[in-house]
């Protein structure tokens, strides 16, 4: 990208000033290497989101942005209502609720080296991950619908998890306002057996290491103590979701044109928030984040059993969840002015700061948790909301490293299993049924995640509290 | 006039082959996600190639056998929207029916698609899938002649 176009604010904040058909500016976070890097069509793609009827003071791309599909990966833009906004289909993408949970082990890299091996085989035998492979739970119509408007919560009624988990998930687990009826048969057929499994691509369960400690105070908060291990589970609300994305992205890009609404680029079919369209997408959209959530929660319940039969003792807590393809309603200070607005965050984390209303009890004093994503082979951070600047982007963070590589480029340039190798010689053991897939999601495809998490501290979008090594990777 | 169909045999690798008879099916890239092309004699060839390319994303297609056949039918008010409508459709029959597809016969009457899908069930150890097609997107899509007068039908595949 050509920063020449753009306007500095800062050393970790451009501004492109409306130009065109633009309503709103665009406002991109990171320093001048990440922008560089980042492809043209990110700064094309966010501009065109700042063109969407009702979009409110800005429409923003965080420091892993990379080029997606209408919004780029790493959009943040919200829509007022009541000014003819609308939302988006390609603005929350087709993973719906993709998101991150972190457990906490309280067990010690010594306790897990011993049986390393053994625990990465047996998670990888438990948890169904990859293409063609379903889950232990075949659901008929009614449990579906039970569990599209439950969540994490259906879940927890079907024997997966504790009751304390759902303090630590966004919407205590259940997002309201899902409509399974808005969720098609093709959907629910897609999803009907597919509940609690990981998916491919760049979903992951990890074992990682908490090797270093940036906040102290925050740590404590939330749990984290160096040397100590923890699992993250990447996934999202599997093909229910995927099928949902690629039946409104049509309805809305065939229905924009009856609706007056001109699109700059096909790919952000969109409704207003106010139309029949747009709330049935809104009430599809909310179950499928609950989809999400109960897969995570099924997920962490696999987890927690194949942990049980190594060690006994360790409870693995749930410390947060977090969505990061959502369209959410919430409430923001624009302007000086309480605005309700419905935040989009494709690519980008909800980041609410300290005493946040929404925020849990044992989270309101420091913040909310925000995890950043990296590779197989490099780190990953723990971030928290930010107390001085709650309102930044709408309360939103970055949500990974982001790519810097197309899966074809790394494919020419890697192979998986002589990646495997070289990570287990480095003492991060992968276990995947594909070495093609391990080759595309290769660590060196991915940008530095130090350099993100850096620039999205100095954009004030979050604080690092954490840093984690990966040493155990289940792979897709 | 429904056409015949030109064959859509497998003749694609993962990093891109070029075929015989014009016929190409291959990958381009896009950021995170992944970008099928289908180039043929005519928009059906196309749609076929691009079909095979759609494969590729997962795995070898001359590694599919055509064990069975699954039948598509879609309608859309143009020839992008057609395109990703017969992706989706071939993705979902995949997500479904957990099976891969390496051979495509399409039928085009104006922007009414009959196609028909040979395949098997996803064979973990033989296929070795490497990763899971989640939509086809509007993204670089393309339905059009291209110079040299052949058909190039392609779209960018969420994954």
């Amino acid at each position: 990208m050509d920063v020449a176009q753009l306007a500095k604010v800062s050393d970790h904040e451009w501004r492109l000033d409306p130009r065109g058909r633009m309503r709103v500016p665009a406002i991109l976070f990171g320093d001048q290497v990440l922008l560089e890097d980042m492809d043209d069509k990110v700064l094309a793609q966010i501009e065109n989101v700042a063109c969407l009827p009702g979009i409110v003071e800005a429409a923003y791309a965080m420091p892993d942005a990379h080029w997606g599909y209408g919004f780029p990966i790493g959009g943040v833009a919200a829509f007022d209502a009541e000014a003819g906004g609308v939302v988006s289909a390609g603005g929350v993408g087709f993973d719906i609720s993709c998101g991150v949970r972190t457990l906490l082990t309280g067990l010690k890299r010594a306790d897990i080296e011993p049986v390393k091996a053994e625990l990465a085989d047996s998670l990888a035998r438990n948890i169904p991950a990859g293409v063609g492979s379903t889950g232990k739970i075949m659901l008929d119509a009614r449990e579906m619908d039970a569990m599209l408007a439950g969540g994490a919560v259906w879940a927890l009624t079907q024997g997966y998890g504790r009751p304390e988990d759902l303090h630590r998930i966004e919407e205590a687990g259940r997002m309201a306002g899902a409509e399974p009826d808005a969720v098609s048969e093709q959907a629910k057929r897609r999803q009907r057996d597919e509940t609690g499994t990981l998916g491919s691509g760049n979903h992951y369960l990890e074992l990682q290491e908490v090797v270093e400690i940036r906040d102290p105070v925050a740590a404590v908060a939330f749990g984290l103590a160096k040397g100590e291990i923890v699992v993250s589970i990447h996934c999202g609300s599997r093909g229910l979701g995927h099928q949902i994305g690629t039946e409104f992205l049509r309805e809305m890009a065939i229905a924009a044109m009856s609706l007056g609404i001109a699109l700059p680029d096909r790919e952000l079919a969109c409704a207003p928030l106010a139309s029949e369209l747009g709330r049935r997408y809104l009430g599809a959209m909310r179950a499928a984040i609950n989809c999400a959530l109960a897969n995570r929660q099924v997920l962490t319940h696999l987890t927690r059993r194949v942990f049980s039969h190594y060690f006994p003792a360790a409870s693995l807590d749930l410390l947060f969840d977090v969505s990061h393809n959502t369209c959410k309603e919430e409430v923001h200070r624009v302007a000086g002015r309480r605005r309700n607005l419905f935040v989009h965050r494709k690519g980008a984390t909800r980041a609410f700061g300290p005493v946040h209303p929404d925020l849990p009890p044992g989270l309101a004093a420091t913040g909310q948790p925000v995890f950043i994503g990296g590779s197989m082979g490099t780190a990953s951070a723990i971030m928290v909301g930010c107390a001085n600047r709650p309102e930044r982007a709408f309360a939103s963070a970055c949500h990974g490293a982001g790519r810097q590589m197309s899966r074809h480029q790394a494919l020419k340039r890697w192979r998986g299993r002589k990646l495997v190798d070289d990570l287990a010689e480095a003492g991060i053991l992968i276990r995947s049924p594909s070495m093609r897939g391990v080759a595309e999601e290769a660590p060196g495809a991915y940008k530095d995640v130090g350099a993100v998490v850096t620039a999205a501290e100095a954009a004030g979008l979050a604080r690092t509290v954490a840093m984690l090594r990966p040493l155990v990777c289940i792979k897709g | 006039m429904p056409r015949k169909r030109r064959g859509g045999g497998p003749r694609v690798s993962a990093a891109g082959a070029i075929g015989s008879r014009g016929l190409r099916a291959h990958l381009f890239a896009h950021g995170a996600d992944v970008g099928v092309r289908g180039i043929g004699p005519s928009r059906e060839a196309a749609f076929e190639q691009a079909a095979l390319a759609l494969t590729s994303i997962v795995t070898e297609p001359a590694q599919v056998r055509p064990e069975k056949v699954v039948c598509v039918e879609c309608e859309a008010p143009e020839d992008g929207l057609l395109l990703v409508d017969w992706l989706n459709a071939l993705i979902y029959r995949m997500a479904t029916k957990k099976m891969l597809f390496g051979r495509f016969a399409v039928t085009i009457d104006g922007h009414r698609l009959r196609g028909q899908a040979w395949g098997e069930r996803v064979d973990r150890e033989r296929h070795r899938p490497a990763v899971e097609p989640k939509g086809a997107t509007y993204t670089a899509l393309k339905v059009a002649p291209n110079k040299a007068g052949r058909w190039v039908a392609q779209c960018v595949v969420d994954v």
